[in-house]
């Protein structure tokens, strides 16, 4: 468990983090998602006592970082992969971390295996790709079992099988009951991977959800009705008890009730349509509006913060759904499906 | 402490597995002796017409230690490397965040390449020493005589030295540019230009590597007016270190890694 409270770090006169106060929970991938800048790698050094907070704490398993005793057997941490000497071999800088937290040599060979590396691990790792140094990295947050691990846009700069290996390592060392805390600035990519979601903007919180009710909340599904006529249909779709509320530029929007029945109803009442689509708002889009929210809040000092696990706002309306745009759906539609295959 | 020994361990696999580590003290070996060899050949040449007083201040171990000044560069080199291929890499937040408490950190990366160094240095010196003595020929000294022991002893004392005070700078200023690039000049030109104009040498005499390598002389220069011996010269240089630790010490305790 890693508890954050009123966590802030200043660089100068820039605020990088400010006030953070979440926890993260053992037994679920928890997603930290965050446009670039807003202060997601500040907050995970700061878990890891590199960077010292301006105010605040951070708690592993209630106890300051610097307190523990073989800090790699609690905490696993991948935060840069090229954070080595590229001179090394890589089974001696497993080593050289193995023996500085008492891990014996064994399991050197051990993670090297998990990870995929055993052919090169007598190789200077100068010369790895971007993702066998991600495999690395990987392996040396692993090399103590932690409970906890942390890994900062894990996913950056891989192939599509380096993608699929680390979300399923990820699901994995979740279901084993572990505290998974991983970054990202893609909303889609965490869609696939979290089970909560913590957000923030400008180093600020702006949800700490889980990710079924962030879907819940935001991949909206809706008819958007437009007619001449409005009030009068207005009354056609009251008489046949469907709420309808208004949306933008005069049209209404219709919840729960599918485009054909609409339709029906339409022609049944002699009623001319100029627009009858069907709408999903996109998680990327409801992250992108809340992170812009943040610049927002930022504007007015003095008016309040998001609201901590408060509702995210509404999402924001696909513009090119009527032109034939985006597949119906979007995106975010098919996430329950593609997560249960 | 337990904690300390596991550190010590890991320094040791780190500075074991790059190749810095070869090279340098490769090559302050082999400068050290071959040109103290060197030296110590053009001297035994040189001796016959030489001045009487220059006759009776020779000093043929210090002579044989004419490559120090040269060497200690690869010591300079390899002290800073040790320090710095931590940052330049980025294994520093690697090292932290496995070794939180920073004091331990730093204590173990510098035990283990002091102590390395020592080794390296003191059969750097005893090398120097006998191959110098052998090219010299008659006018040889031996480690029985006054002084030569102690002398040699501290040859391999001043390389460790200079590499530990290198280290502790490098701590302070993280980069290995800007580390070489003050340090190599500072001991190579200004050190020198300081101790040999008269108006500075009183200044000079103070820094640390000329104070430090005092301890390697055997017979005194004429018209010697050092105020210190050979082990308060070395104290001189150990204080100079001390500083350069602390500072080293604080600021790694309270940078953001």
């Amino acid at each position: 468990m890693i508890e954050l409270r009123e966590l802030t770090k200043h660089y100068g006169d820039t605020v990088a983090v400010d006030r953070l106060t979440f926890t993260v929970r053992p037994g679920v991938v928890t997603g930290f998602l965050g446009p670039n800048g807003a202060g997601k790698s500040t907050t995970m050094r700061m878990v890891l006592g590199l960077d010292n907070p301006t105010a605040g704490s951070v708690r592993i398993d209630g106890r300051h970082y610097r307190q523990l005793r073989n800090p790699l057997t609690y905490v696993g941490a991948l935060l840069d992969a090229k954070a080595m000497h590229g001179g090394r071999r890589a089974d001696h800088h497993l080593l050289c971390l193995a023996q500085s937290n008492g891990i014996p040599r064994s399991r050197v060979a051990e993670v090297l295996d998990l990870v995929g590396l055993t052919s090169v691990a007598r190789k200077r790792t100068k010369g790895f790709s971007l993702g066998m140094g991600q495999r690395l990295g990987i392996a040396a947050a692993l090399l103590g079992d932690p409970r906890i691990l942390m890994f900062d846009e894990p996913v950056n700069g891989l192939d599509p099988e380096g993608i699929h290996w680390i979300r399923n390592l990820m699901k994995n060392l979740a279901s084993q009951g572990r505290t998974v805390f991983v970054s990202s600035h893609l909303m889609s990519e965490m869609a696939l991977t979290a089970d909560h979601l913590v957000v923030i903007g400008q180093g600020r919180l702006l949800a700490d959800t889980s990710m079924a009710e962030f879907i819940r909340e935001n991949s909206r599904s809706y008819v958007r009705v437009r007619s001449p006529e409005r009030e009068r249909l207005l009354d056609v779709l009251n008489g046949a008890g469907v709420r309808a509320a208004a949306g933008r530029d005069g049209a209404l929007e219709v919840d729960g009730v599918p485009a054909e029945r609409l339709g029906e109803l339409a022609a049944e009442h002699r009623l001319v349509l100029h627009e009858l689509s069907p709408q999903q708002a996109s998680l990327e889009e409801a992250f992108m509006q809340l992170t812009a929210g943040a610049v927002e809040y930022h504007a007015r000092p003095g008016g309040p913060a998001a609201v901590p696990g408060g509702p995210p706002p509404r999402p924001a309306v696909p513009e090119g759904a009527l032109s034939g745009g985006p597949a119906p759906g979007g995106w975010g539609a098919d996430w329950q499906q593609r997560k249960r295959s | 402490m337990a904690v300390v020994g596991q550190v010590l361990r890991s320094e040791w696999t780190k500075i074991r597995s790059v190749r810095s580590t070869v090279w340098t003290l490769a090559t302050a070996v082999v400068v050290t002796v071959a040109v103290g060899v060197l030296i110590c050949t053009l001297a035994r040449k040189d001796f016959g017409s030489m001045p009487d007083e220059r006759r009776l201040a020779f000093d043929p171990t210090n002579t044989s230690f004419a490559g120090m000044g040269l060497g200690q560069l690869a010591m300079i080199v390899f002290g800073v490397l040790v320090v710095t291929n931590e940052y330049s890499t980025g294994m520093i937040r690697t090292s932290l965040a496995a070794v939180p408490q920073r004091g331990v950190f730093l204590f173990c990366k510098l035990l283990v390449a002091t102590a390395l160094v020592f080794a390296v240095g003191l059969a750097t010196s005893f090398a120097a020493f006998f191959a110098g003595q052998a090219a010299l020929g008659a006018h040889r000294a031996h480690l029985g005589d006054p002084g030569v022991l102690r002398a040699v002893v501290g040859g391999g004392l001043y390389m460790t030295m200079i590499a530990l005070f290198s280290m502790a700078v490098a701590a302070m200023l993280r980069s290995p540019m800007l580390s070489l690039g003050i340090l190599m000049p500072f001991f190579f030109l200004i050190s020198n230009i300081l101790g040999n104009v008269s108006a500075t040498r009183k200044v000079g005499r103070y820094l640390p590597d000329q104070a430090g390598s005092k301890i390697m002389q055997v017979v005194a220069p004429v018209n010697d007016e050092t105020p210190y011996g050979p082990w308060g010269g070395f104290a001189i240089m150990a204080a100079w270190t001390a500083a350069a630790l602390v500072g080293g010490y604080v600021l790694l305790n309270k940078r953001d890694a």
